[in-house]
């Protein structure tokens, strides 16, 4: 909390609200026309000249519910979830072995680690595709979970959570004869939980709007993901001003991982205000 | 570094063991994905391979020779360094700003927030969406400009435009982000120091430019930094804009998009595509140590 001595007079405290305020409403203006025009008919659309939709319809979201756009959400979801649940488990198992164990080729392994997190995804991307055929995965959703199921990134930040995590608890119970994975799942996982919600948050996001990796891999219109069908749908619509669909698509696109983001905010952006808990 | 640190117990035999199989699976899945991959590129990128036969021969540096006689990577080129000298400054600055003004006393700071980071949320197709339809022809802001202004711009076919709303779109998405980081920054500053400046009769302004501009520079090096890398990477809005091509006039093209071409819309240049993958990775390394230099990373806090 900034102490009182900072408070500032009343009428900059307005400027800061206005400049917020103009700044929220930018942000929120492309979205505001999203969905208005989701709500309108082509018709209207193509006409143009109204503002509001003169007889607000849920029709161009109908549409999209019976089109292909459910299989594309079922597809973004099944791959988001596997490829979370993998990222989640993994990392966090290599972040815990790199930050409590000691042995042969730790440093080494860091340090190679480290220079793989610094090459660019664009250099794996085509070699990680022939690999990818090369295992008979082209055009399976398997492609996508496998090629994106361990992060580096991740994994250094479970390592560091770990380091600043107290031991004694591990301790005890290696000492009453449980097992090094038994400790893990069974203490170390339950404890590390909010370190666990970021990672999963964001990893998750990162596949849900995945837009290059499911372009090269998949070809099958029914095993698009959701970035990559709402393209489709556009190139095909765009032309006939189809934009309510398109517009309906984008949003539902959204959604899933909007309510994600707040409902869990308060995991990760710390905020230094009354409501967030100060440690 | 690494053996000093208190917190690490001492194991039972069979410590490797377990720490092995902890490991093993990120190993495994970023030996085959990330590691081989990276050695094949580098193979690939002096070989001029065929997708189809899977023929390749050596040819040496002859695919860089190939990349400096094309007008496309000049294209790409100059389109980036236009991208990132638009883009870096002003999200930087804007992220920069917003989280000086959330750092604030302000009620609702979490709505705000929340409000903000909407863009980041939204996938880069959907976001894509949004903009091809604000900016279209038909659009809503082509038709204001005409019936105010009476002028007719072409944003998405005209090369003057193009990219700029490219950046646009860029700058929306990544502010929020930014602007978080940046929040936690400032929330690290000790309080100390604004009450001594301000004993000393420093107003807000100055306050701002001599304790949290330079306070932030190491968060400003790490935002910075990440922003080229972004800049250099694009690739979703450019393809979705221009459907695929880098047009018009290859004024959206670029390197992600070319090398996408090479590797996948020609048949026998995917030994050119790894070349340009491999430059894009010298060209951002360099990118970065030139920016940590020049930025200082370490400079005040140190």
């Amino acid at each position: 909390m900034s102490t009182p001595t900072l408070r500032r007079p009343a009428s900059s405290g307005l400027l800061l609200y206005g400049f917020l305020g103009c700044y929220s409403l930018l942000t929120l203006a492309p979205f505001a026309w999203a969905i208005l025009t989701s709500l309108k008919s082509t018709r209207e659309i193509a006409s143009g000249t109204t503002l509001l939709p003169a007889s607000p319809t849920l029709d161009a979201y109908r549409i999209l519910l019976h089109s292909e756009l459910d299989t594309w959400l079922l597809n973004s979801f099944t791959v988001a979830i596997s490829v979370t649940v993998l990222n989640v488990l993994f990392n966090t198992m290599a972040g815990y072995a790199l930050a409590r164990y000691r042995f042969r080729g730790r440093q080494l392994l860091f340090q190679v680690l480290m220079l793989l997190v610094m090459v660019p995804g664009q250099v794996t991307m085509i070699p990680a595709f022939q690999i990818v055929a090369r295992l008979g995965l082209v055009d399976t959703h398997l492609s996508l979970i496998l090629t994106s199921g361990v992060s580096i990134t991740y994994i250094f930040m479970m390592r560091q959570f770990f380091i600043n995590f107290p031991t004694e608890i591990e301790e005890a119970a290696i000492l009453d004869g449980c097992s090094p994975l038994a400790s893990f799942f069974r203490i170390v996982l339950p404890m590390a939980r909010p370190a666990l919600v970021t990672q999963a948050v964001f990893v998750f996001m990162g596949v849900w709007n995945e837009f290059m990796k499911p372009l090269l891999f998949i070809s099958s219109v029914d095993l698009y993901l959701l970035p990559q069908g709402l393209n489709a749908v556009a190139r095909q619509f765009a032309k006939s001003s189809s934009w309510n669909l398109i517009m309906a698509g984008s949003l539902l696109s959204v959604m899933p991982v909007l309510l994600l983001y707040v409902t869990l905010n308060r995991h990760f952006i710390n905020l230094n205000d009354q409501s967030s808990g100060l440690k | 570094m690494f053996h000093s640190d208190p917190r690490r117990w001492r194991l039972p035999r069979g410590a490797s063991i377990a720490a092995f199989s902890f490991l093993l699976p990120a190993l495994l899945l970023i030996g085959v994905f990330t590691l081989i991959p990276i050695v094949y590129a580098l193979f690939l990128s002096v070989q001029k391979m065929d997708l189809i036969s899977g023929h390749h021969r050596f040819i040496g540096l002859a695919n860089l020779r190939y990349l400096a006689e094309d007008d496309k990577f000049w294209a790409a080129c100059h389109n980036t360094l236009r991208y990132v000298s638009m883009v870096v400054p002003l999200q930087t600055a804007i992220a920069l700003i917003l989280a000086c003004v959330l750092n604030g006393r302000i009620r609702f700071k979490r709505v705000f927030v929340t409000l903000l980071f909407l863009p980041t949320l939204t996938s880069s197709a959907a976001l894509t969406m949004i903009f091809m339809w604000l900016f279209n022809n038909a659009g809503v802001l082509v038709r204001l400009l005409q019936n105010t202004l009476g002028i007719t711009i072409n944003f998405l076919g005209d090369p003057a435009w193009a990219l700029g709303i490219i950046m646009l779109m860029n700058i929306f998405s990544t502010v929020p982000g930014l602007m978080v980081v940046y929040l936690a920054g400032l929330q690290a500053i000790p309080p100390a120091l604004y009450e001594a400046a301000m004993l000393d009769g420093a107003g807000p302004i100055r306050r701002h430019w001599e304790i949290s501009v330079p306070q932030l520079t190491p968060i400003t090096c790490y935002v910075m930094t990440m922003g080229v890398i972004g800049c250099f990477q694009l690739f979703d809005q450019a393809f979705i804009l221009s459907g695929g091509d880098g047009g018009p006039d290859n004024a959206t093209l670029t390197f992600t998009l070319l090398i996408y071409h090479f590797a996948f819309k020609n048949y026998n240049t995917m030994g050119l595509a790894c070349a340009l993958a491999v430059v894009l990775t010298l060209i951002i390394l360099c990118a970065t140590v030139l920016l940590n230099r020049f930025v200082r990373p370490d400079g005040v806090n140190a």
